[in-house]
C-alpha cells in the first residue's frame, strides 16, 4: 500500500458505491441504466485499484477495523487478500456485463437497476468481510434483490421458482448462523483470522468441546457446510437452481451463475476449510463423492435437458463441481513437499475456475439472451439451426465462449480445470478418474449445442436472423478478448493468487 | 426536562378535549405539535443522558402518611423505553391523520394515553406507576370500542378485563410487599433494597410477573392481543403492540424482576425438569414465540398475521428476561425498542395504507388486487419492514434476538433451539403474508385490468411517508449501528441485576 491510500477506507467506499448508485437508479426513471452503467464502470475500476494495492506475501491487505457491537465481539471489520480481491474484479465485471445486457427493461426499470446494484453491494461487502456479522449482513442483503429480480422479471413460472430460490437459501443461512453463535459463545469471537489463528493451533476444537462436547465440532462444521452447499450448490442441494437459473431473465442468471454462485465456494475457502479443516479432512471421503456426484451428474443432466438455459444452470453446477472437487481433495494433512505442491496447485486450480467460469458461464447466457430477442423468446436447442451463416458474428463469437467453456487450452476455461486435475490426481486418484466422466460429458454437450444452433438447415422462423449490430460487438470484445488474454497469459492472475494460496495453506491445519 | 414529556401529552389531551368540535385539522396539527415535542424531549434527555447512570427528575412528597412520592427518575432502560414511545406517538398520529370521526375525543384519547405510558417508563415509586399503568388503560377502552372495527366492543371490553385482572394481581402483590417491607415507603429504590424474604418473594413474584406478562401478551394470557389489535384503528393498535405490551413487560422488568429476584430461585425439588419459575415463565415465552408464529401461518385476515406476530415477537422479550444475565436482559430492552418500531410499521401498512384503499384486510381477496403494481409504495415499505420483522440481519430485531439467543443458550442451549424455530416460522409466515398480499402471481383477466384502471387507489399522502420513514429509518439505524441503544442499555442492566440478582 502506497502513501497516498493509507487512511482512505477504500473497501468501504467501494461497498458504499454502488448503494449510492441504487439510491440514484431508484429515482432516475429512464436514465436507470445510464446511472448503473456508470456507477458499476466507477466500481470495476475501483477494484482494479484494489488488485494493484495488495501485500505481496498474500496475507490481507487495505484493512479496516472497528468495533461495532462489544458485547457481541462484532467489529467492523474488512481486507482482501489475493482470493477476496479476484472475486471483487470478478464480481464488478459480471454486474457491469449484466447491466449491458439488460438493455430491454421496460418495465419498471428504475427498481431493476437498483436492485441489480445493491446486489452488487452486497457481493462487494460479502467478499471483503472478516467478521462473521458483518459477512452475513451482506451475504443476506444479496438475497432479497436476487429474488425480487427473479420474481418481478421473471419467466412464466417465476413465483415458485424465487420461492424455492429464497427458501432453500434461508435454511443454509439458519444452519450458517445457528453454527456460528455456537463457535462465538465458546471462542468470544466472530473475526475471521482470529478463528483461523485458534484452528491452526487447536484451540478452537478444544474450546467447542469444552463448550459442548465432544462431538460438537463436526456438527457445526456440517451446518456451515450446509450452508454453503445450497449457494454453490452441492449435490443433492441443488435443485433449486435450474429453475432459478431459467425462470430468471437472463441478465440476473449472469448475476446469480457469474458472481452469486461463488460466494458459497469463497465461504468454503475462506470459513468452512480455515475453521473447520480438520473435520473436513474427516469426513473428506463423503464429500468427495458428493463432489464427485455433483460434476458427473450435472453433466449428465445438462446432457438431457432440451433449453439452452437449462442446459447452462447444469453446466454450471458440473463447473463449480471442480471447484468443490479441488476443494475437498486438497483437505488432507499434506506429509512432504510434493503433497503440498500438489494441494498448492489445486487451490490454485479452485480460485482461478471460480474466475473463469464466472467470466465465461455469463458471457453465455448474455448469449442466450441475444438469441432468445432475436427469435421472440426462443431458447429451446432444437429450435435453432444454421446460425452460423445469417449469423457469422454471434456463431463465431459465441463459439468461442462455449469453447472456453469446454475447456479448450488457449481459453480461459482450461487453466483452472487443468491446475485442478493435477493436484487432485495425486492428492485423491479416484475422485480425479470419476470425475473425468464429467469433462468428457460436458464436451459431448457443448458440441451438441454447437451443432445444432450453428450448423444445419436454418428454420423459418431464424430467416431473418440479424447478427450482432455494432454496439453489441462492441461490448462483447472484451469480455471474448479476456477470455483469450487469460487463456493464454494466465500468469495475470496467478501472480496474486498464488502469494495468497501460498501464505493461507500455511494457516491452515488439516 | 423528561418529566415533561408526561405533564405535555396531558395537558395536550385535555386542551383538545376542551377544543370546540368542527376543527378536524386544528386537532390534527396539535396533537402532532405534542407528540413531536415528546420525541424532541426524548430525544434530548436520551442524547443528554448518555453515559450517565439512574438521575432522579422530580421527588415531591404525595401521599406522606404512606411514603407515597411522585418519585420520577430515568436510567438507560427508561430512556431508551420514552425514546420508543415518542417515536410511536408520533408516528401514531400521522398515521391517524385520515380521522374524521369526533377528530378532537381521537387524539384526547389518545394523547392521554401516550402521557400514561411516559409515566410508567419514569415512575420509579411503585404506587405511582401503578397509578399511571391504570390510567393507560381507559383511553385504550374508548379507542377501540368507538373508533375500532371488527367487533369492537367484545374486543374492547376483553381488554380492559384480561387488563384489570393483571392489574389486581400487580395491586396484590404490590400491597403484600409494602407492608411486609414495613420500611414505610414505595420508592422502587427502597424496596429492593428492604430485604424481603425469599419465602415471600417466591409467592410474590409469580403473582407480580404473570400480572404484567398478561399485558405483554404471555401465552396462555395472549388471547386479548390478537382481537384487541385488529379491532383497534391503525394509530391504537401501533399504540397496542409497540408501547402498551411494553407497558408489560417493563413492569416484569422493573417490578416483579427487579423488587423479588429471589423468586427466581430452584425450588430445591424439580418436576419434570422444571425446577423454578424461571423455567415455567421460560417455557411460557418460548410456547408464545413458536405457537404465536404457528398461528399467524394460518391466518387469512393480514391483520391477524400481525396480531399473533405480536405475540410471537413479545415472546423473545420475556425469554430474554429470564435469562437474568447481562446479554439476554440487554437483548429483551432492546427486542422492546425494536418491536415497538417494527409491530407499528406493519399496522400502520396492514390498518392504514393498504386496508384505507382496498377495504379488505382478508389475504384471499388481496391476492387478486396485484398491489404491488397498484400501491407500489405500500409493497415497497413492507418488504423492509418484513424483512426487518423476520430478524434480518441490518435491521433493529436482528441484534435483540441475536442476543437473547445468546443469552438463552447460557442458560439452557435447548431454549435456543425452540426459539429458534420460532424464527424459521417467522420468516415463513411473513413471507407468506408478503406474496399473497403483494406479490400474487395470478395475471389479471383484460376485464380486472380495465377495472383497475378506472377505480385507481388514492394518492399516497406525506404523512404516511413520514411516518414509514420516521419508523424505518429508526430500525435501520439501530440496525447498523446498534452502540446507540446498546451503550445506554446496557449500564442500566448493569445496576438493574447487580442490585437485585446475586
Amino acid at each position: 500500500m502506497n502513501e497516498f491510500t493509507t487512511g482512505i477506507p477504500i473497501l468501504t467506499l467501494l461497498t458504499v458505491l454502488p448503494l449510492l448508485g441504487a439510491a440514484l437508479a431508484l429515482v432516475a426513471g429512464k436514465h436507470a441504466r445510464g446511472v448503473a452503467l456508470v456507477t458499476t464502470l466507477a466500481a470495476l475500476v475501483l477494484t482494479l485499484f484494489v488488485w494493484t494495492q495488495l501485500p505481496a506475501d498474500g496475507r490481507m491487505g487495505l484493512v479496516e477495523q472497528h468495533v461495532w457491537a462489544k458485547s457481541l465481539g462484532i467489529n467492523y471489520y474488512l481486507g482482501v487478500d489475493g482470493l477476496g480481491a479476484l472475486m471483487l474484479v470478478l464480481s464488478a465485471l459480471v454486474v457491469l456485463m449484466s447491466v449491458d445486457a439488460a438493455h430491454r427493461v421496460h418495465h419498471q426499470p428504475g427498481l431493476y437497476f437498483a436492485l441489480v446494484l445493491v446486489l452488487e453491494a452486497g457481493l462487494f461487502g460479502s467478499f471483503t468481510a472478516l467478521n462473521f456479522y458483518h459477512w452475513f449482513l451482506f451475504w443476506e442483503l444479496s438475497l432479497l434483490p436476487a429474488f425480487f429480480l427473479i420474481k418481478l422479471w421473471g419467466g412464466a413460472r417465476r413465483g415458485p421458482a424465487a420461492t424455492q430460490f429464497f427458501v432453500y437459501t434461508m435454511a443454509g443461512s439458519v444452519a450458517l448462523l445457528v453454527a456460528f453463535l455456537a463457535v462465538y459463545l465458546s471462542t468470544g469471537s466472530m473475526d475471521f483470522p482470529h478463528l483461523t489463528l485458534l484452528a491452526s493451533t487447536g484451540e478452537l476444537e478444544q474450546a467447542i468441546t469444552a463448550h459442548l462436547g465432544p462431538a460438537a465440532i463436526l456438527w457445526l462444521a456440517i451446518g456451515v457446510l450446509a450452508g454453503f452447499a445450497v449457494k454453490v450448490p452441492i449435490f443433492p442441494f441443488h435443485t433449486w437452481l435450474p429453475a432459478a437459473y431459467a425462470e430468471a431473465p437472463s441478465p440476473v442468471t449472469m448475476l446469480l451463475t457469474g458472481a452469486m454462485s461463488k460466494m458459497g465456494v469463497y465461504g468454503l475457502l475462506r470459513i468452512a476449510l480455515p475453521l473447520f479443516g480438520a473435520q473436513i479432512a474427516q469426513i473428506r471421503t463423503p464429500l468427495l463423492v458428493l463432489a464427485v456426484a455433483t460434476v458427473v451428474m450435472g453433466a449428465w443432466a445438462a446432457a438431457a435437458q432440451k433449453d439452452l438455459k437449462r442446459v447452462l444452470a447444469y453446466s454450471s453446477v458440473n463447473h463449480l463441481g471442480y471447484c468443490l472437487l479441488g476443494i475437498f481433495a486438497l483437505a488432507v494433512p499434506a506429509v512432504g513437499v510434493a503433497a503440498q505442491t500438489n494441494q498448492a496447485m489445486a487451490l490454485n486450480g479452485v480460485i482461478l475456475q471460480m474466475f473463469n467460469h464466472g467470466l465465461t458461464a455469463a458471457a453465455l447466457f448474455w448469449f442466450v439472451a441475444m438469441l432468445q430477442e432475436r427469435t421472440g423468446g426462443h431458447r429451446g436447442i432444437d429450435q435453432f439451426g444454421g446460425l452460423r451463416k445469417p449469423a457469422p458474428v454471434l456463431a463465431g463469437l459465441m463459439g468461442i465462449a462455449l469453447f472456453s467453456s469446454l475447456g479448450l487450452p488457449g481459453l480461459n476455461g482450461f487453466v483452472g480445470e487443468f491446475l485442478i486435475f493435477c493436484g487432485v490426481f495425486s492428492l485423491a486418484w479416484v475422485a480425479a478418474t470419476v470425475s473425468i466422466l464429467g469433462l468428457l460429458v460436458t464436451a459431448a454437450v457443448i458440441l451438441t449445442v454447437i451443432q445444432k444452433v450453428f450448423t444445419g438447415p436454418v428454420p423459418e422462423h431464424c430467416a431473418g436472423f440479424p447478427d450482432l449490430h455494432h454496439g453489441e460487438r462492441m461490448a462483447l470484445a472484451p469480455v471474448i478478448g479476456l477470455m483469450i488474454l487469460f487463456g493464454v497469459l494466465p500468469q495475470l492472475i496467478v501472480e496474486n493468487v498464488n502469494s495468497t494460496v501460498v501464505y493461507l495453506l500455511a494457516h491452515w491445519r488439516f | 426536562m423528561l418529566a415533561w414529556t408526561i405533564y405535555l401529552s396531558f395537558a395536550g389531551a385535555l386542551l383538545l378535549a376542551l377544543l370546540p368540535k368542527g376543527l378536524p385539522a386544528l386537532a390534527r396539527w396539535l396533537a402532532l405539535g405534542v407528540a413531536v415535542a415528546g420525541l424532541a424531549l426524548g430525544v434530548q434527555g436520551f442524547i443528554v443522558g448518555m453515559g450517565q447512570p439512574r438521575v432522579v427528575l422530580v421527588d415531591l412528597p404525595w401521599v406522606p402518611s404512606m411514603g407515597i412520592h411522585f418519585l420520577l427518575a430515568a436510567d438507560g432502560i427508561s430512556r431508551v423505553l420514552v425514546l420508543l414511545t415518542g417515536l410511536a406517538a408520533v408516528a401514531g398520529v400521522l398515521f391517524s391523520w385520515n380521522i374524521e370521526l369526533r377528530t378532537n375525543e381521537f387524539f384526547a384519547f389518545f394523547l392521554a394515553l401516550i402521557g400514561g405510558v411516559y409515566g410508567v417508563f419514569l415512575s420509579f415509586d411503585l404506587f405511582l406507576l401503578f397509578v399511571f399503568y391504570e390510567i393507560a388503560i381507559v383511553p385504550k377502552y374508548f379507542l377501540i370500542a368507538i373508533w375500532g372495527s371488527t367487533r369492537r366492543e367484545y374486543a374492547a371490553m376483553k381488554l380492559a378485563l384480561y387488563s384489570f385482572v393483571g392489574s389486581a394481581m400487580v395491586l396484590i402483590g404490590l400491597l403484600a410487599a409494602y407492608t411486609t417491607a414495613g420500611s414505610h415507603s414505595t420508592s422502587l429504590i427502597d424496596l429492593a433494597h428492604a430485604g424481603l424474604p425469599a419465602s415471600f418473594q417466591m409467592w410474590c413474584f409469580p403473582l407480580v410477573f404473570t400480572g404484567f406478562a398478561i399485558l405483554a401478551g404471555m401465552w396462555p394470557f395472549h388471547t386479548w392481543a390478537p382481537t384487541g389489535h385488529v379491532a383497534a384503528p391503525t394509530a391504537a393498535s401501533m399504540l397496542l403492540a409497540g408501547v402498551v405490551m411494553k407497558l408489560g413487560a417493563y413492569g416484569c422488568l422493573r417490578v416483579a424482576i427487579g423488587l423479588f429476584p429471589r423468586g427466581l430461585d430452584p425450588w430445591g425439588f424439580t418436576l419434570i425438569g422444571i425446577g423454578s419459575w424461571r423455567d415455567i415463565f421460560a417455557l411460557l415465552a418460548i410456547i408464545g414465540i413458536v405457537y404465536g408464529a404457528l398461528v399467524a401461518l394460518a391466518q387469512t385476515d393480514f391483520k391477524f398475521v400481525i396480531g399473533y406476530s405480536s405475540v410471537s415477537h413479545m415472546g423473545f422479550v420475556l425469554l430474554g428476561l429470564v435469562t437474568l444475565n447481562q446479554i439476554g436482559v440487554t437483548g429483551a430492552v432492546m427486542q422492546m425498542f425494536s418491536h415497538g418500531i417494527i409491530a407499528g410499521l406493519l399496522f400502520a401498512i396492514v390498518g392504514r395504507i393498504v386496508y384505507e384503499r382496498t377495504h379488505t384486510r382478508q389475504l384471499a381477496e388481496l391476492e387478486t388486487m396485484h398491489l404491488s403494481k397498484r400501491l407500489p409504495f405500500a409493497a415497497g415499505a413492507f418488504v423492509i419492514a418484513g424483512a426487518a420483522s423476520m430478524g434480518m440481519p441490518g435491521f433493529s430485531g436482528f441484534w435483540a434476538e441475536v442476543q437473547v439467543l445468546v443469552g438463552a443458550w447460557m442458560v439452557r442451549p435447548w431454549w435456543v433451539v425452540a426459539a429458534g424455530v420460532g424464527i424459521v416460522v417467522g420468516v415463513a409466515y411473513t413471507w407468506r403474508a408478503m406474496q399473497k398480499a403483494f406479490f400474487s402471481d395470478a395475471l389479471p383477466s383484460a376485464h380486472v385490468l380495465e377495472e383497475e384502471h378506472g377505480h385507481k387507489f388514492a394518492a399516497i399522502t406525506w404523512p404516511e411517508v413520514t411516518g414509514v420513514s420516521l419508523l424505518m429509518g429508526a430500525s435501520l439505524l439501530v440496525g447498523v449501528w446498534p452502540r446507540v441503544l446498546l451503550d445506554a442499555i446496557e449500564p442500566a442492566v448493569k445496576t438493574l441485576l447487580a442490585g437485585g440478582v446475586q
